[in-house]
């Protein structure tokens, strides 16, 4: 059966009915998880407040992305390699001009893109970085016993969006509008994958750390 | 055929063989052939004999001869024109009615097995009535003209892919030449309209070599649509830099730089028109400052809005995203009670076990 007869119908596919699928997917499955965990409740805390809970909360948010010295110290390759991935990922997901035209297309907020060599450039470092992370799971003894499933699959629908961008961007596949579908088509991989696996740390860790800094500072601690 | 050759009718226009030569160098790059080409070129044409072309309008609007029309004078274009035998074209020709149509009856008589169909224009399968010459529909007329065909050339995007008229909700039920016709070569020379220097060098291709030149998979020749307008575009610079227009009046559309934002579709478009451009090479869409519509691909009526920048969705995503929101706080509260449920049933059938429940052998006591 012929399910798409060119390759520009399968872009479009990808851009119309696919995207709305993931999208879908992806929005009702981080309401799940996020009405899940606000509906867990805590109990009454019945002891007398020494301190504030929003303030300390909102700061730990920013101060937990300070690197903590015992852990560097623990494991520096994963610290270090794990700055490079997510700096890098960011510059290519928030400053590759194409993605900004998709933010503001959506949310209605733009900024200004980077030169692409840039981006090229960052997509490189974030793919080895990943490619070096993939290689420490797999020859740590502790790290590769702990490794489930998941963190292969989440793994890989990491990698694959990057893969194909730079692919895409390169046009190493003929003709484009395949080369941009298959990219975009893994955006969505990632988007379906997104809610159900540890991705969520994406969205949750703004959960964890302010409560972490409530909870410090209604105990009137410095965290 | 005429008996002339291509060399002789140009002699008697009083073109030297110096103009000859510069004649085949011309056409040698314009199908971008190495140089050690020209001389092949010019024995090819210095020998070859005018093929008869017959010239099919169907669902059209003539944009496409309107096109090959202005390749006229004594351009590269114009000369090749003039040595084809162009049997047959509604709107070019000279007869009319019952006239008419026997020049095409002829000229299949004559050069059965030779001669070269040109199409322009979608076919309509709906209702024949759509669309009719000589009370003949458009089937009937390209099955019987194409049946005695060496080649079919489908110029312009609506007998290549259906272009426009097969654009939602096809009224007409109209479909591209490829569809039809699968016992014939067909090069596809799609564009709206295509390049007037792409439909004769496609025809100079087939005068020179005898043969169809080498297609992409959109069956479209490579020589003309290899490469992308987004990678020969001369605002390519811009959209590396990150300088784009983000309207069509702001300080970046004056300065030229690149309108990816403003919906081009260059990218994904491949055509020749950043390198051959337009009008005697004055200009193109890109360069007078207008994103280009990917008008040499298929659906490109129905490829979502032409101003919107290509790496946006198309589909309605908003009532999706909301949609989905709604689905999932409702499927999240059920979720959240029934995990709370669990908790609540959990602790209410939890039984205290006392020091009693270790002692050994209590059931002997």
């Amino acid at each position: 059966m012929e399910i798409f007869s060119t390759a520009n119908d399968f872009l479009l596919w990808v851009r119309g009915d696919a995207f709305n699928i993931a999208l879908t997917i992806l929005i009702i499955g981080v309401f799940i998880r996020l009405m899940e965990i606000f509906l867990l409740g805590r109990k009454k805390d019945f002891s007398e407040p020494r301190g504030t809970e929003w303030g300390p909360g909102l700061k730990n948010i920013v101060t937990r992305s300070v690197v903590d010295n015992g852990t560097f110290k623990r494991a520096p390759f994963v610290v270090v390699v794990g700055y490079i991935w997510h700096i890098c990922f960011f510059i290519v997901l928030l400053f590759f001009v194409p993605h900004i035209e998709l933010i503001n297309a959506m949310l209605g907020i733009k900024w200004p893109g980077l030169p692409s060599q840039f981006v090229d450039a960052a997509t490189v470092i974030a793919m080895v970085s990943l490619i070096a992370m993939l290689w420490h799971r797999l020859t740590h003894p502790v790290l590769k016993f702990l490794s489930t499933y998941e963190d292969y699959l989440v793994w890989f629908v990491t990698f694959l969006p990057l893969l194909t961008g730079y692919i895409a961007f390169h046009r190493m596949i003929d003709p484009y509008p395949l080369a941009l579908g298959l990219h975009i088509l893994s955006v969505e991989l990632l988007m379906v994958v997104f809610p159900f696996t540890k991705l969520m740390h994406a969205i949750t860790l703004f959960i964890a750390r302010w409560y972490t800094g409530a909870m410090m500072g209604r105990k009137g601690i410095e965290s | 055929m005429n008996k002339q050759t291509l060399f002789e009718l140009l002699q008697q226009q009083g073109i030297t063989r110096r103009g000859f030569m510069k004649y085949c160098t011309a056409l040698t790059s314009l199908m971008a052939l190495p140089p050690s080409m020209i001389p092949i070129v010019a024995n090819a044409l210095e020998s070859a004999r005018r093929p008869s072309v017959i010239w099919l309008s169907f669902q059209e609007c003539t944009g496409c001869t309107e096109s090959l029309t202005r390749s006229h004078s004594p351009t590269v274009e114009g000369l090749i024109f003039d040595h084809i035998s162009l049997d047959y074209h509604h709107t070019l020709q000279a007869a009319s009615g019952d006239a008419a149509e026997h020049a095409r009856e002829q000229a299949m008589k004559d050069n059965y097995g030779k001669y070269l169909v040109v199409v322009d224009g979608s076919i309509p399968l709906g209702d024949p009535g759509y669309s009719t010459i000589a009370g003949i529909s458009n089937l009937d007329m390209l099955n019987e003209t194409v049946a005695g065909a060496a080649a079919v050339i489908a110029v312009g995007t609506c007998s290549a892919y259906g272009g426009l008229p097969m654009a939602d909700p096809n009224p007409t039920g109209a479909v591209s030449v490829t569809s039809l016709i699968k016992d014939k070569p067909v090069i596809n020379v799609p564009g709206c309209p295509p390049i007037p220097t792409v439909i004769t060098g496609v025809l100079a291709h087939y005068l020179t070599f005898g043969s169809i030149p080498e297609l992409d998979e959109l069956g479209r020749p490579k020589v003309f649509y290899g490469q992308s307008i987004h990678d020969r575009c001369y605002r390519r610079p811009f959209y590396d830099k990150g300088l784009f227009a983000e309207t069509f009046d702001d300080e970046g559309a004056k300065k030229g730089w690149c309108l990816y934002r403003l919906g081009c579709k260059g990218p994904m478009t491949y055509n020749a028109c950043a390198t051959l451009k337009w009008n005697q090479q004055t200009s193109w869409p890109v360069e007078s400052g207008h994103g280009c519509l990917g008008c040499s691909e298929p659906n490109f009526w129905d490829a979502g809005s032409f101003y919107k920048a290509l790496s946006i969705p198309d589909g309605d995503y908003a009532k999706a995203a909301g949609y989905a929101v709604a689905t999932g706080v409702a499927v999240g509260a059920a979720a959240g009670f029934v995990n709370r449920k669990t908790k609540s049933t959990a602790v209410s059938q939890h039984t205290k076990v006392t020091v009693d429940d270790f002692e050994l052998n209590k059931d002997k006591k």
